[in-house]
């Protein structure tokens, strides 16, 4: 990339890169490294094995989850380790619809979820035939009803609309959980694009009076905000609080129907298991970060406010997501008349790494869900989420940089005066 | 299939993509990436009366968030928005404003 603009890498500052794009992929908690190391050294066995070096690897993650279940105030029991966290998403839903039959099949979601939710959703249920409705009806596993032999039909996904906050329109999602033939209802507990916090105890109190599971994905949440125990099913993201990469949380209370749409394996819900490594680094960095998430909190609220101010005084720019009930370290603002693609460009130059949801910057056309659900502008957006690292400088130096890369970003469209 | 260095078309030119809605002046962004059709929108909004009826047709999906959205910063109305096909399958989107309308 050839450098045609200030700003970067300059000597004063030693060059240093500025991470602020942690959301789902954060800078490595310092003992991520340490722990993960250590994991592969006693750990990298099968812990299936029977003997000495298997049964290590065993009790290493066996201590995992029985930690990260403390950390979500779960029994271990409830607790699954999957390979990502779209894996733990895809696995509940089609696995809770499953489950849930003859309930129905219709789930719903607010607008603002995931990708992985609502695709999970609206997908066909996989492993639904006759041969194994036949099995599923006189096996161990729940639900096993009167389906039409061979259907193999498409789930209906109720996506729930959100104000201009990105909230959820919590009256219309109650009345959507409470209409027949609901399998399953999926509400966030924040949005990890916008960091608006979502009324998921309201939401649970409804699920459970009219006998509904709730999903709630915590993907954006665990690590940074109070995560209480109002849920059914429970999503988490390692990689989101500081952990390697490779590996995903699932809790499941045991009240929760679900069958397997997938093989029958040793570990029911992901096959094959999960890196030991992996989630014994993700129970080691829940612990840590759940034990300073309150000073954390404070510190990156703070940084994220004068974020917040700087963003608003550049002109045409709206700061998106609520000001207050929101995570503590993520803000996303739009700029009118500006390339997605371009600033994430300008702003890289500069030496800052910054997400977008400008459909110029993913891999389709299509703009963030989010955003659009919204009501905002999809375009000139630039999401940012800090990090433990992130310090005061990096901010001031942000909030110094942003203003003069929006400017030429709109320069080089030519809309002065528009 | 896009006449990029389009400004305002007269409403005939494009009757068939927007039948319902009756249009003063249409903006051809088709074959744009967003933000151009919001920016083109917005060059022929400075050039014209409060009260304008402004549709932008665009390709981009984003155009029929993004349009809505400017037009609230800018204190317009939005309208409506009418999804058509054309002849090559490409979907296209008439997204509709009226200038000035938010007051």
């Amino acid at each position: 990339m050839t450098e045609t603009t200030p700003g970067p890498a300059s000597p004063e500052d030693g060059g240093r890169r500025v991470h602020l794009d942690n959301a789902g992929a954060a800078v490595l908690h310092p003992l991520a490294r340490q722990a993960y190391l250590q994991a592969l050294d006693d750990g990298w066995a099968d812990p299936r094995r029977l003997h000495s070096e298997g049964r290590r690897a065993r009790r290493l993650l066996d201590a995992a989850r029985e930690s990260i279940a403390a950390g979500l105030g779960a029994r271990t029991e409830d607790v699954h380790l999957a390979p990502s966290h779209t894996a733990v998403l895809h696995a509940a839903v089609s696995a809770v619809r499953s489950g849930r039959r003859r309930a129905g099949d219709r789930v719903v979601a607010s607008a603002v979820e995931r990708a992985a939710v609502l695709n999970a959703a609206a997908a066909p249920l996989p492993g639904v035939s006759p041969a194994t409705e036949a099995r599923a009806a006189d096996g161990r596993s729940a639900g096993a009803g009167c389906v039409e032999a061979g259907t193999v039909e498409a789930g209906a996904v109720e996506k729930v609309r959100v104000d201009a906050t990105g909230r959820v329109d919590l009256p219309a999602f109650v009345a959507a959980l409470t209409s027949p033939g609901v399998a399953l209802a999926a509400l966030q507990h924040a949005n990890g694009e916008v960091g608006t916090l979502q009324p998921v105890a309201e939401a649970a109190e409804a699920a459970r009076a009219a006998g509904v599971p709730l999903l709630v994905d915590a993907g954006a949440s665990l690590g940074h905000s109070p995560v209480d125990g109002a849920w059914d099913v429970l999503a988490a993201d390692p990689a989101d609080w500081g952990s390697v990469p490779g590996v995903g949380v699932l809790a499941v209370r045991p009240r929760v129907r679900w069958r397997a749409t997938w093989p029958e394996d040793a570990d029911p819900w992901f096959p094959g298991g999960v890196s030991v490594p992996a989630a014994f680094a993700a129970a080691v960095t829940l612990e840590a970060t759940l034990a300073d998430r309150a000073a954390q909190d404070a510190r990156r609220r703070e940084l994220v406010d004068r974020i917040r101010g700087a963003a608003a005084s550049v002109p045409d720019t709206e700061v998106v997501g609520d000001p207050d009930a929101r995570l503590p370290h993520v803000v996303t603002f739009s700029c009118l008349y500006v390339d997605g693609e371009a600033l994430v460009g300008e702003l890289d130059r500069a030496g800052f790494a910054v997400g977008s949801g400008s459909a110029c910057t993913a891999s389709t056309l299509e703009p963030s869900h989010v955003l659009a659900a919204m009501g905002v502008l999809t375009h000139g957006n630039v999401r940012i989420a800090l990090d433990r690292s992130t310090t005061s400088q990096d901010v001031e130096r942000f909030c110094a940089v942003l203003p003069g890369a929006v400017a030429r970003v709109r320069s080089a469209l030519g809309v002065e005066g528009l | 299939m896009s006449t990029p260095d389009a400004g305002g078309h007269s409403p005939a030119d494009t009757a068939d993509v927007h039948a319902e809605i009756a249009a003063d002046v249409v903006v051809d962004a088709r074959g744009l990436r967003c933000p151009i059709p919001v920016i083109r929108l917005a060059a022929a909004a400075r050039d014209a009366a409060p009260g304008t009826m402004l549709s932008v047709l665009s390709t981009d999906p984003a155009a029929r968030h993004d349009v809505p959205a400017w037009a609230r910063m800018r204190g317009h109305a939005f309208v409506a928005t009418d999804e058509s096909a054309a002849d090559d399958g490409t979907r296209v989107w008439s997204v509709t404003v009226r200038l000035g309308g938010a007051q």
